[in-house]
């Protein structure tokens, strides 16, 4: 059988955007070494739905296998907490032991609102796809796959870079609150790859602009984002975003 | 009710080509006149919804997720088929829509399947051009490889993250639409209801799952892509919010339910531990391409797997079925893997697991090698159960992982509502009782990006549609309905969790209506699922209010549904008494515990259409005929 351990929890509380949040304490006995992390979370709630006191706690999350993108929760003031390369989802018990105390409190950034407890609004991530993040093309007219052969090894570094999952980590640990990791990967995608060529200019300009007008901050090459991204996307993408961008706007042809 | 399937006259091969043509088209000036609603953002959610606001249509989209972009269909891991025949060993449009009608155990359409087969190598080249990164060959061409239930290299894959790539592709070409206006995207938002007006869906009730404001919205049609219901089951490998609400308030309004006893178990999953458990988790069915799945020999052989030699290992896949070894389809490796466990050979904590090694994979190829291939899938292997997949076995077993069966479809993907379409796992068209790997990708780009885009045209430019406005009773009923539901969940008051309900209802499932059923244990199964959901009604506790963000009132809605999906579940099981791909009725066997089926009887389609739930669910059974026009029935056989 697994050990089982108990902990102690500090977690934020906050009924609503408008409302005042707050630190409450917990305590989870009976914690097992193979549950996750938000299952840590299901036991406590279904703790606190039994006594009938307090609402549940609030917390995002979906597919908890490290892909969605979904989960988000600061760790003793870590993104996704203490391990590398790893979803808040991911997360497992067996890296905590007896009588530890843990603070849980959601991923903090003036363009991250809070909705409810640990949920917060990424919606300024979407805003910036959609100020360019794509490759125009139209359903049913594209050419044959194979008609425009890609370098195997710039097919696998823009892959390298298409993995962000858009969990705002990044965003979370950076002192400024930039997204400069999050968008600088998805311009290293696809302005490596010849389909995202013609763009290329108008696409950096675009999103870096967006990325400003949603209220991330500037980056200031902390690299705390690289630290804390759950895909180990490198932070050469935020130079290449920058490369490109100061020759979009210096040339004036974006 | 009437089930017409309206598949167009011709040769197998010329069909869709010829429907195409007779196809009504809607001017470009007209097309902005039309609202057009997609539920669920997915890869056909996501495509279908990118694709008609580019023909001009005014999309409204709407996911329960944060952002279009975490639908579940981002967790497929192992690749997309498509008929390309780039390796050149021998594939063509014909062999993947054989393989894919045999695989499904000749429970589909003929038509349909043909039609997936022949759009699959335009969705390559759809998705190339969107910038997916594809693995590709040291020479800049696409790499291939192979998947369970074919042999041939057909697949192409983005290392472990094939869905996420083409779900980004497809929310990508999204957003772009969403920037240039014509897609209204709503996130956070639950369909839950649809409108009908004069006999045609006219529009849905949705709950903000934020504010928990009901909500109504008008359209000209409706494209439910809402994925399937395996969280039936409790534990799969579903997202934890996958559900089948839409689909399941659809079916309440009138859209039959095909083949719901239509479940996939997939064979590698990793194996629960224990009961916080939240759901399983898949290891991509590619790993069988290396790895070689074996249990001790003896019975409660406790030794480490490393430390059992050769000869005391069974490979009971390899020695089963030597011409497709552990590349048999999924259905015959979940059976299997059941099999030995319940003769005692399972490994682990549990005995209800088995071994997936790449020992000799390793050695033949080198760590490096089978690293570049499965890297990411041995890295999650390892985070989630503390052991090192390079260093020892991995321990697999089946898991609930997708539904074949869904709201019945005719060949233009509308449902028995007119005007209600549905595309991707929420239908039930392509798959038959059994999908084979690397389908399922497929059909949802299919159905979305090259289906839906003609045939919601054709019915819109086809039909009489009045002015209808959100005012309208329908509407009003539809809200109320909606918020009735809510306030009786938050009504009863009870004393037991949401989520125990669920937990007993997937034990009943997984052990009554899961990888084989019987008549007796069927018959339980509905008894059960019945006083639970009366019990639930009378006992749940739904804590929270309705007008404020409240993640266990979604759920109770959820579990509600599932508690009256499930009876339908266990009744379709009972009722068809014959095996038939993942439908395995232990009274229908070989002597080698191969499925029976009875195409003299059973060879057709149950759509059931709602009557009435009071106690009992009472459904009646539809049957659609399935014609063999091209194809010739033979037993499964991959020995």
């Amino acid at each position: 059988m697994a050990d089982t351990f108990t902990i102690h929890l500090k977690i934020w509380r906050q009924a609503g955007p408008d409302e005042p949040g707050r630190l409450v304490d917990y305590t989870l006995n009976n914690v097992n070494e193979h549950m996750s992390f938000l299952e840590m979370l299901d036991v406590l709630n279904e703790q606190i739905v039994a006594k009938g006191e307090e609402e549940p706690i609030e917390f995002d999350y979906d597919c908890r296998e490290g892909i969605c993108g979904s989960c988000n929760l600061m760790i003793n003031g870590r993104a996704h907490g203490p391990k590398a390369l790893t979803c808040t989802c991911q997360l497992h018990m067996r890296n905590y032991s007896e009588g530890d105390t843990i603070v849980v409190e959601p991923f903090r950034a003036q363009a991250f609102p809070v909705i409810k407890d640990l949920v917060v609004d990424r919606s300024a991530f979407d805003r910036i796809i959609e100020a360019g993040g794509y490759v125009s093309v139209k359903t049913g007219s594209a050419p044959d796959a194979n008609s425009i052969p890609i370098d195997k090894s710039v097919a696998d570094t823009a892959f390298d870079y298409a993995t962000c999952i858009g969990c705002g980590a990044c965003v979370a640990a950076c002192p400024n609150s930039s997204a400069s990791l999050f968008t600088g990967a998805k311009l290293s995608h696809l302005n490596r790859l010849p389909q995202g060529e013609p763009e290329r200019k108008k696409r950096t300009v675009a999103m870096v602009e967006q990325m400003e007008e949603e209220g991330f901050g500037d980056c200031s090459n902390f690299a705390e984002c690289e630290a804390v991204c759950p895909k180990g996307i490198s932070i050469s993408a935020i130079a290449e975003m920058r490369r490109n961008y100061m020759k979009a706007t210096f040339a004036n042809e974006a | 009710m009437k089930l017409d399937s309206k598949v167009p006259e011709g040769p197998l091969e010329q069909k869709w080509s010829n429907h195409l043509q007779d196809i009504k088209l809607v001017a470009p000036n007209n097309k902005r006149k039309h609202d057009i609603i997609v539920v669920g953002t997915g890869l056909a959610g996501g495509s279908a919804a990118a694709s008609l606001a580019e023909l001009g249509y005014n999309v409204k989209s709407f996911c329960i997720q944060d952002s279009a972009r975490r639908a579940h269909s981002i967790a497929a891991q192992g690749g997309i088929n498509a008929a390309k025949n780039y390796p050149n060993d021998g594939d063509t449009i014909w062999r993947l829509f054989y393989d894919t009608i045999k695989g499904g155990d000749y429970r589909s359409r003929e038509s349909n399947t043909y039609r997936l087969a022949e759009i699959s190598n335009e969705i390559i080249d759809q998705a190339v051009a969107q910038g997916v990164p594809f693995a590709r060959e040291y020479g800049g061409l696409l790499a291939n490889r192979s998947f369970g239930g074919a042999q041939v290299s057909r697949t192409f894959y983005a290392r472990g993250q094939t869905g996420q790539q083409l779900l980004l592709g497809a929310y990508q070409a999204m957003m772009r639409q969403v920037h240039e206006g014509n897609i209204e995207m709503h996130t956070r938002h639950e369909m839950l209801d649809l409108v009908i007006v004069d006999g045609k869906a006219r529009g849905i009730v949705t709950r903000d799952l934020v504010s928990g404001e009901i909500q109504r919205w008008m359209a000209d049609a409706v494209v439910l892509a809402s994925g399937g219901y395996g969280n039936a089951f409790y534990l799969s490998t579903n997202a934890k919010n996958s559900n089948v609400t839409a689909a399941w308030r659809c079916h309440k309004r009138g859209a039959a339910f095909a083949n719901p006893c239509y479940v996939q178990i997939h064979p590698t999953c990793i194996p629960v531990s224990g009961d916080y458990q939240s759901k399983l988790t898949l290891m991509s069915e590619s790993l069988r391409n290396d790895g070689r799945v074996w249990v001790p020999e003896k019975k409660g052989d406790d030794r480490h797997p490393n430390d059992i030699p050769d000869e005391e290992r069974y490979y009971y896949l390899e020695e089963k079925y030597p011409a497709f070894g552990n590349l048999v389809p999924r259905d015959v490796a979940s059976r299997n893997a059941k099999i030995v466990c319940d003769e005692g050979m399972g490994v682990g904590p549990t005995g209800r697991a088995v071994y997936l090694d790449f020992r000799d994979a390793i050695e033949r190829e080198g760590r490096q090698s089978i690293s570049e291939k499965y890297g990411n899938l041995f890295e999650m292997y390892e985070n989630i159960t503390g052991d090192n997949p390079y260093e020892e076995p991995m321990r697999i077993f089946p898991a609930v992982h997708y539904t074949m069966g869904g709201l019945w479809v005719d060949y233009n993907l509308m449902s028995t509502i007119p005007g209600l379409f549905v595309a991707g796992e929420a239908n039930f068209s392509d798959h038959g009782a059994n999908r084979l790997g690397a389908s399922a990708l497929m059909q949802g780009l299919s159905d979305g990006y090259f289906i839906i885009p003609y045939t919601v045209g054709n019915y819109i430019a086809d039909t009489e549609l009045g002015e209808v406005d959100t005012k309208h009773e329908a509407f009003d009923e539809a809200a109320q309905n909606a918020q009735g539901h809510i306030d009786k969940l938050l009504n009863v008051q009870g004393d037991k969790s949401v989520i125990e309900y669920h937990r007993e209802l997937g034990q009943i499932m997984w052990d009554k209506v899961g990888i084989s059923r019987n008549e007796e244990g069927l018959k339980k199964a509905i008894k059960e699922i019945r006083s639970l959901r009366e019990d639930f009604w009378q006992n749940v506790r739904v804590p929270g209010e309705a007008a404020n963000y409240n993640k266990y009132l979604e759920f109770a809605g959820r579990v509600a549904d599932f508690l009256e999906l499930g009876e339908l579940m266990a009744e379709d099981a009972l009722h068809r008494d014959e095996s038939a791909g993942c439908h395995l009725r232990e009274e229908h066997q070989s002597e080698e515990g191969e499925a029976l089926r009875n195409d003299e009887e059973y060879s057709y389609v149950a759509a059931w259409e709602f009557k009435d739930v009071n106690g009992e669910l009472r459904e009646q059974l539809h049957k659609e005929n399935l014609e063999f026009e091209f194809v010739e029935l033979k037993q499964r056989s991959y020995k």
